[in-house]
């Protein structure tokens, strides 16, 4: 085996900021591929134009959100996250946004995010895995600031629909010191 | 020149009145850089961040980055992490375990308490006296209970003399761990904003936002914290001198006599901590440790211990900071440690539901600031009821502007210093 040939483990420090593979699937689904880039469109407005309740109702009963700091694959019952939602904590997300007296979010940052790339996982139970990136442009009193995400969600069939169990969103420099991120990311 | 810096801080700084230039002028923040960051302690890290001989960490001083190193011999070194040749960082990774660092550029390898080992093709240096090329050192380091502090000035007051009674308040954090030893290893959050520093140190003991600031997560969230701050309130600020002061809840929490309701909770709630408590402590010195709880307390100039989070305040520029965050955990307390964690991640950092909230009234302030009349700040809340605590110490009422003038008062001392 010659050295153009021979296969080389990536460096450490990749895995790190990388974070461990992921299982893209391999055959394709037209229309369950349709179905969740539809999902993600409109999850995608309703945190855009601040619908709260709408994206509330997304989640399924066990829903988890979160979003990690200082990497991609931290331990979040051990290491600090920026957000490490149960679903009674999502929902007291939610009422603080509704009270009006969320002062980061009043005036609401006005958004508008693009989700791209998305690609479905292979998965081991039965909900849906993908994964996709996200970018988000936020307006607001202190000014502009461009956020860009690799996310992984689950998506669980409930009652026919889809729902979110799991929202993982890993913004690129959640190592690095960042401003305020109170509206729905 | 003498009188007219006396002149200049006479106007700057009055009773109960600040300039607002001292928020955004560049000028005077590098004069601060000078007289408070790099002369004064400040608080650097926690030995539980680097527990094992080898490891090492970023932090910083000021503006500045510097390594939190555990060395060979295991003692922790500040190394400034500039290649002496030209400059070059010798390490850019924000943690890990090395026994050395190597600069990328020409190869100078250092050892981790920063002797220069090595450098490449030796001959051309000509015998350069090694030992006056190492990686540069904080000249003076100092720990209290776990928590390592800095000082780049080679003389001045020892850490103990800095601390003076605010050193009760890190006892106290101490006490409520079961083995006297907090656990700082969780991570830091970093959450950067566009305002001085200053806001955010005023803010910390300022009891009389929470109500306002707060009132969203108050009011659908089960949160004990508003009666602290109540006008009605039994809860005092403390100046302990040298900038350092504190929101003292434990007149309330006494009041109550429940262990837990502190932490929002009731003894029952964590059977392991408390037998954990009751077997270091005995009961009677356990159930008054869990009756007071932690101190909520701001270490001049960068050290917040807000109850179950510690807050390391960076000043970037006159109008850049970072709050860097993380949860206090008690070593060797899995039951209580994961709600800290959870309290904290809910609570602080750039998502926070209360940080997020403190943070925008930053900006705000900062902003307010473009508009230049009236020039000074109002700072008098509470001045006709400030007396002495039994120690000699300043207090006030909760809601009271005492900490900001304590503040003041040092940082003028600073300032002024030649």
């Amino acid at each position: 085996m010659n050295a153009m040939t021979e296969t080389i483990a990536p460096p450490d420090i990749l895995k790190e900021w990388i974070g461990k593979e992921l299982s893209y699937a391999t055959t394709f689904d037209h229309a369950l591929y349709h179905e969740v880039t539809q999902f993600l469109s409109r999850e995608a407005r309703l945190q855009d134009t601040h619908e709260y309740d709408a994206w509330e109702s997304l989640w399924t009963d066990d829903g988890l959100y979160w979003v990690p700091a200082n990497g991609t694959d931290t331990d979040p019952e051990r290491e600090m996250s920026f957000i490490y939602d149960n679903r009674s904590r999502i929902a007291l997300r939610i009422r603080q946004l509704k009270t009006g007296r969320r002062h980061s979010q009043t005036p609401p940052s006005q958004l508008a995010r693009i989700i791209a790339n998305v690609e479905l996982l292979n998965s081991d139970s039965s909900d849906i895995g993908v994964a996709c990136n996200s970018q988000i442009f936020e307006t607001n009193l202190r000014g502009d600031t461009m956020w860009a995400a690799r996310c992984i969600y689950r998506l669980r069939r409930v009652q026919g629909e889809l729902k979110m169990a799991y929202k993982k969103v890993v913004l690129v420099n959640n190592n690095k010191a960042i401003y305020t991120v109170s509206f729905l990311i | 020149m003498e009188t007219s810096r006396r002149t200049q801080w006479d106007d700057l700084i009055q009773p109960g009145m600040v300039h607002g230039s001292l928020y955004y002028d560049e000028m005077i923040f590098k004069e601060e850089v000078d007289k408070i960051w790099f002369t004064t302690w400040v608080y650097v890290g926690h030995e539980s961040e680097v527990p094992n001989k080898n490891d090492f960490v970023t932090k910083s001083i000021g503006p500045m980055p510097v390594l939190m190193v555990r060395n060979r011999k295991g003692d922790i070194d500040l190394l400034l992490n500039r290649c002496p040749h030209r400059g070059n960082a010798v390490c850019v990774q924000e943690k890990g375990n090395r026994t050395s660092f190597t600069c990328p550029y020409h190869s100078w390898t250092f050892a981790n308490d920063g002797t220069l080992m090595n450098y490449a093709f030796p001959e051309g240096y000509n015998g350069a006296d090694k030992s006056k090329l190492g990686l540069s050192k904080v000249p003076r380091v100092a720990s209290y209970r776990g928590f390592v502090f800095a000082s780049m000035a080679t003389e001045g007051p020892t850490l103990a003399e800095h601390l003076g009674g605010a050193a009760r308040t890190l006892d106290q954090a101490c006490d409520n761990s079961p083995t006297g030893e907090l656990d700082l290893s969780a991570g830091f959050l970093h959450h950067r904003t566009r305002a001085n520093w200053k806001f955010i140190l005023e803010n910390e003991c300022d009891g009389y936002h929470p109500g306002f600031v707060h009132s969203s997560i108050f009011s659908v969230a089960d949160s004990a914290i508003g009666s602290l701050y109540g006008a009605d309130a039994v809860a005092i600020t403390r100046g302990f001198g040298n900038g350092h002061t504190e929101v003292d809840p434990r007149p309330e929490f006494r009041r109550r006599d429940k262990p837990m309701s502190w932490f929002g909770t009731t003894a029952d709630k964590l059977p392991d901590y408390v037998a954990q408590m009751n077997a270091s402590y005995g009961e009677q010195r356990a159930r008054q440790i869990m009756i007071d709880g932690m101190p909520h307390v701001m270490i001049f100039p960068n050290l917040f211990i807000a109850e179950i989070q510690i807050f390391v305040i960076q000043p970037v520029s006159a109008t850049e900071s970072i709050q860097h965050v993380t949860a206090i955990q008690f070593k060797d307390s899995p039951e209580i440690n994961r709600r800290l964690r959870q309290q904290t991640m809910g609570s602080v950092g750039p998502a926070g539901f209360l940080l997020a909230d403190d943070t925008e009234m930053y900006e705000r302030n900062q902003r307010g600031l473009e508009i230049r009349d009236p020039e000074y700040l109002y700072l008098k809340r509470g001045e006709h009821r400030e007396r002495r605590d039994e120690d000699g110490y300043l207090i006030g009422h909760s809601t009271d502007d005492l900490p900001s003038r304590e503040i003041w008062k040092h940082y003028r001392s600073l300032m002024e210093a030649r």
